[in-house]
């Protein structure tokens, strides 16, 4: 029916004395409080319209990207050495945590992870000798995510230690993720000292073989469940897993006081996983990293399938560019710091626990977790407005994941690259904060952005792939 | 530098909220370190790291607050400890309030049923918004200017593919369903539908309907740019048609500036298709061409009202305004026009008005290229859009802000040859809320400085509004009276008043 029959109802954008003029006429009148599109940076926009007459065969390929997540199982299944559950690890390779690094790139957590990698697989003797060796150029720097794995903090991966194996049995691809070790003084964030070291032999010798044969007699665990229970207990599954952790160990538990083994290793192994509010965390990732990645290298897709930091770059990955990397430096953390500690120590932004994110948990479902509002600013409307904006920039919602305060909403999900670019809005990150200096550990925790120049690059790149045969 | 550790047994507060506490304390003048821990193990450790873990402290349980400051005085350290129990203490109160809405996605979640968006952002984003509305089945009113010719058509032909209204860009003046939209005056509802290539011209039309005793169902704008051939008049076709499906119009009035030949050929079948009775205002269109497809053609905005409100039922009479012409005294040398107007199309319709009866005018937006003229020199009579772009660039348009008139204004008084001036008031929304006494200091100075000479200066004005807007019209008359203004109830009346003084004067002279 044509607005000359209806009763006007007014959306106003720009003078907002146009807005108070109809008001005060008695016009039902809303205001935006309007910000122009892509901040108003023009090149951006002239991109975006450059997309504008591939609208249908984006929004195709992100609905079959965004149908890939939604109907993942992720499911725990198996528990190993990461040189025998990732096929084709080649020699000499510790994994990392964010897009490709040089050893002469690294920060200082990231250095120190990878010498207490090496001395922990025995391939120098001392950290003078490790540091030699890595900066020699005879080890392989790869990212984590090349091999299908994840890991948070600076995700040192080394072949003789243990991952989480989680399969999506809707697909049937695979992720990995270690096993976590707790807070404090730990190789994640760099720090190598024996106590380190110990811990990481105790993960390796003892610990992960219970934990496995626990695994394959319970004959896996679905994870969609024990992530959307936490959901609902005050968790989001990347800064806060303390209910997760829980409900884990509930699963794990009876099995593992059965496992016919010394009362001592028992006892040892659940008080380790007791102990440890972020054990889940690992699971998690490795969940989330599972439920995405199947929605990647899908031509025409703008849905983000990887957020990640080295500690030095932030990078982003593409579903229809899936093998670029978009990155730029790594921003500071806006955050709560430790007694002792402060902004001056922090190091940039670092780890791969921002798959949560991209999955639609961790700050993307920071209004389930009014426990930590703390860190977005204090107020529980806080924490809902962070979880109402990411739905501007995903293209869907999961509902087998639901923000109780948000009246069960399903999480949201997909983040589409043009979305994030047009409405200005960059994806919420909650994360840790490494001290800069390895092994010191983590320093604080708070929310961060991915730099804007990573997605401008990317909407560069994917104009050119995907126009750039009609340009010339 | 001194210290105070304090444990509070069995207080439990999560480690954010200690966190954020703690933050807080310590960047306040004179407070080197603050810690707010439970005493877990680890914390404690983190409270030897800044050695502050005191016996005490060392002995607390989980279950225990451990606070410590350490700073440079007793009484900072007092002041750090009154903070942390204020901020502990204090579980704020935050009352969930709806946030506007920063894009017209979330307007239209807050409110799905909108219908109408209202876009007067910078021009270089305003095509890409109305795009989106128009995409999202809204109508739009685009204030906005400097947008491209391309992006113009483009959402025209969108718009018209979806049967919404687009009106603009370069629209300064809508009234929907009686809602007045950006410069829009308040005005009885009723029957009259009117389609406007012109702002001040729907304005004019609009508010004398209201004081002819009619009213007017529906005003649609369509900017200026419109009725040029490239745009092809798409919304002015568009506008016609809408009112004639509209239920509440009986009568459709279209004003503007002529249409590009083109344009006129189309606007004048569609007219002829029309059951409704169609007044067509086209400001030095062709009279003849109206009749033949059976439309009425008015000449001047005034007359349009007129035909429109009798055409409804109405006599249409015009209220006299004013108190006539009194008689004044020129002196000799005294002999020429000139024009102050805000509203573009008032400041068109006076030249069409005062070639007839005074020979050439001179003007920035002139009937003829060579009638051009860019300011006030010269002997001969010259009439001023001050809203065109050439005097706005960087300032806001006179009638929201007539200073600039003002100014123009003074300089008129420096001339002993001018006569006459006409101005125009524009009222309503979006217009200044006090435009006669933001110049009364102006004409008050014109006319001392003129009596000061020996002569006289004759200011005619109209005023474009009604008694229901902001600015009241009644209230703008007299005051325009108590400064010795002649005001006359239309545009036209003021204009022709002003060429029969000018006449005469003439008269006196040959």
């Amino acid at each position: 029916m044509s607005i000359l029959q209806e009763k006007v109802k007014v959306i106003n954008i720009g003078l907002g004395s146009f807005a108070r003029d109809l008001e005060s006429a008695g016009v039902d009148v809303t205001n935006v409080d309007w910000h122009p599109a892509a901040g108003g940076d023009e090149e951006v926009l002239a991109l975006l319209d450059k997309l504008a007459p591939l609208a249908e065969e984006i929004d195709a390929a992100n609905k079959e990207a965004l149908g890939r997540v939604l109907q993942a199982e992720p499911v725990l299944v198996d528990l190993g050495p990461a040189g025998e559950m990732i096929a084709g690890l080649p020699e000499r390779t510790l994994l990392h945590a964010g897009p490709p690094l040089e050893w002469k790139e690294m920060s200082g957590p990231m250095r120190g992870a990878v010498i207490g990698a090496v001395l922990f697989e025995g391939w120098a003797d001392s950290s003078e000798a490790a540091e030699a060796l890595a900066a020699s150029g005879q080890l392989n720097f790869v990212p984590c995510h090349h091999y299908d794995a994840v890991g948070p903090m600076t995700g040192m991966l080394s072949p003789s230690m243990p991952v989480f194996v989680v399969e999506n049995t809707t697909f049937g691809n695979r992720a990995y993720c270690s096993i976590n070790e707790g807070l404090g003084k730990v190789l994640r964030f760099g720090a190598y000292s024996q106590e380190v070291l110990k811990r990481l032999a105790w993960l390796r010798d003892e610990f992960h073989p219970l934990l496995k044969q626990a695994i394959l007699e319970v004959g896996g665990i679905q994870l969609k469940n024990i992530t959307s229970q936490a959901l609902q207990m005050g968790d989001e599954c990347h800064n806060r897993n303390k209910a997760a952790s829980a409900l884990l160990l509930r699963e794990l538990a009876p099995i593992i006081a059965g496992l016919e083994l010394p009362r001592e290793t028992v006892t040892r192994a659940l008080d380790f996983m007791r102990g440890n509010e972020h054990f889940y965390l690992n699971v998690s990732m490795a969940a989330c990293k599972a439920s995405l990645d199947p929605a990647r290298g899908i031509r025409y897709s703008t849905m983000v399938t990887a957020m990640t930091r080295n500690g030095t770059d932030f990078g982003i990955k593409i579903s229809g560019l899936d093998d670029q990397w978009f990155t730029a430096p790594a921003l500071a953390v806006d955050g709560l710091y430790f007694p002792g500690y402060s902004a001056a120590d922090a190091n940039p932004d670092l780890g791969d626990s921002t798959i949560t994110e991209t999955f639609g948990i961790g700050g993307f479902a920071m209004a389930s977790a009014p426990a930590i509002v703390k860190f977005v600013g204090g107020s529980p409307q806080d924490a809902l407005e962070y979880s109402r904006s990411m739905y501007r920039i995903t293209l869907g919602e999961n509902s087998s994941y639901t923000i109780p305060n948000l009246n069960f909403r399903g999480i949201p999900t997909g983040i589409d690259l043009r979305k994030v670019l047009e409405e200005d809005i960059l994806p919420a990150l909650n994360t840790g904060i490494a001290h800069k200096d390895a092994g010191v550990g983590q320093i604080g925790a708070g929310v961060v952005n991915p730099p804007l120049a990573c997605f401008k690059k990317a909407l560069v790149a994917f104009v050119e792939a995907h126009l750039g045969e009609e340009d010339n | 530098m001194t210290e105070k550790v304090l444990v509070r047994p069995n207080a439990y507060y999560d480690s954010a909220t200690l966190m954020s506490v703690a933050q807080k304390v310590k960047s306040e003048q004179g407070v080197d370190e603050a810690v707010a821990v439970m005493a877990t193990e680890a914390n404690k450790e983190l409270l030897a790291n800044v050695g502050m873990l005191s016996q005490e402290a060392g002995a607390a349980t989980t279950r225990d607050l451990v606070l410590a400051v350490r700073g440079d005085s007793q009484e900072a350290i007092e002041a750090a400890f009154q903070m942390i129990e204020a901020e502990l203490a204090g579980a704020k109160e935050e009352i969930a309030k709806e946030k506007a809405p920063r894009s017209l996605a979330e307007a239209l979640e807050q409110k799905p049923d909108a219908n109408l968006v209202v876009i007067s952002v910078a021009g270089q984003f305003a095509a890409r918004e109305a795009r989106k509305a128009l995409e999202a089945g809204l109508n739009v009113m685009l204030f906005s200017d400097n947008v491209p010719l391309e992006a113009e058509i483009e959402l025209k032909t969108l718009a018209a593919e979806k049967g919404l209204l687009m009106m603009g860009p370069d629209c300064g003046t809508a009234l929907i369903g009686g809602a007045p939209l950006a410069f829009a005056n308040v005005v009885r509802r009723g029957k009259i539908g009117i389609v406007a290539a012109a702002g001040t011209g729907l304005q004019e039309v609009s508010t004398l309907i209201h004081r002819l005793g009619g009213g007017v169902s529906h005003g649609i704008g369509t900017g200026g740019r419109d009725v040029k051939a490239s745009v092809g008049g798409r919304q002015l076709l568009f506008g016609i048609q809408a009112l004639e499906a509209d239920s509440a119009t009986e009568v459709i009035v279209v004003t503007g500036k002529p249409p590009a030949p083109d344009v006129e050929v189309k606007l004048l079948d569609l007219i002829k298709t029309c059951k409704k009775p169609v007044i067509v205002n086209l400001l030095g269109g062709d009279a003849e061409a109206t009749a033949a497809v059976g439309a009425t053609f008015a000449p001047t905005l005034e007359e349009a009202a007129q035909l429109a409100v009798q055409a409804t039922g109405l006599s249409g009479k015009l209220p006299i305004v004013g108190s006539g012409t009194p008689h004044i005294d020129f002196a000799p040398n005294q002999r020429w026009l000139r024009g102050l107007f805000t509203g573009g199309t008032l400041c068109y319709e006076a030249q069409l008005v005062l070639a007839k009866k005074l020979g050439p005018v001179y003007s920035n937006t002139p009937l003829k290229p060579e009638l051009a003229a860019d300011d006030f020199a010269g002997s001969r009579h010259i009439v001023l859009d001050l809203g065109d772009d050439q005097f706005t660039s960087g300032r806001p348009h006179p009638m929201i802000e007539p200073s600039i008139r003002g100014e123009w204004l003074t300089k008129v008084a420096a001339d002993p040859e001018i006569a006459v001036v006409l101005m125009d008031f524009v009222l309503g929304y979006g217009a200044h809320r006090e435009p006669v006494a933001s110049i009364a200091d102006e004409i008050q100075a014109a006319q001392t400085q003129a009596a000061e000479r020996g002569g006289n200066l004759m200011i005619i004005a109209s005023v474009t509004g009604t008694n229901e807007d902001p600015q009241i019209l009644d209230r703008q008359v007299a005051e325009l009276e108590a400064l010795g203004v002649i005001v006359l109830p239309s545009n036209r009346r003021a204009v022709e008043q002003a060429a029969l003084v000018l006449r005469n004067l003439e008269g006196r002279q040959n």
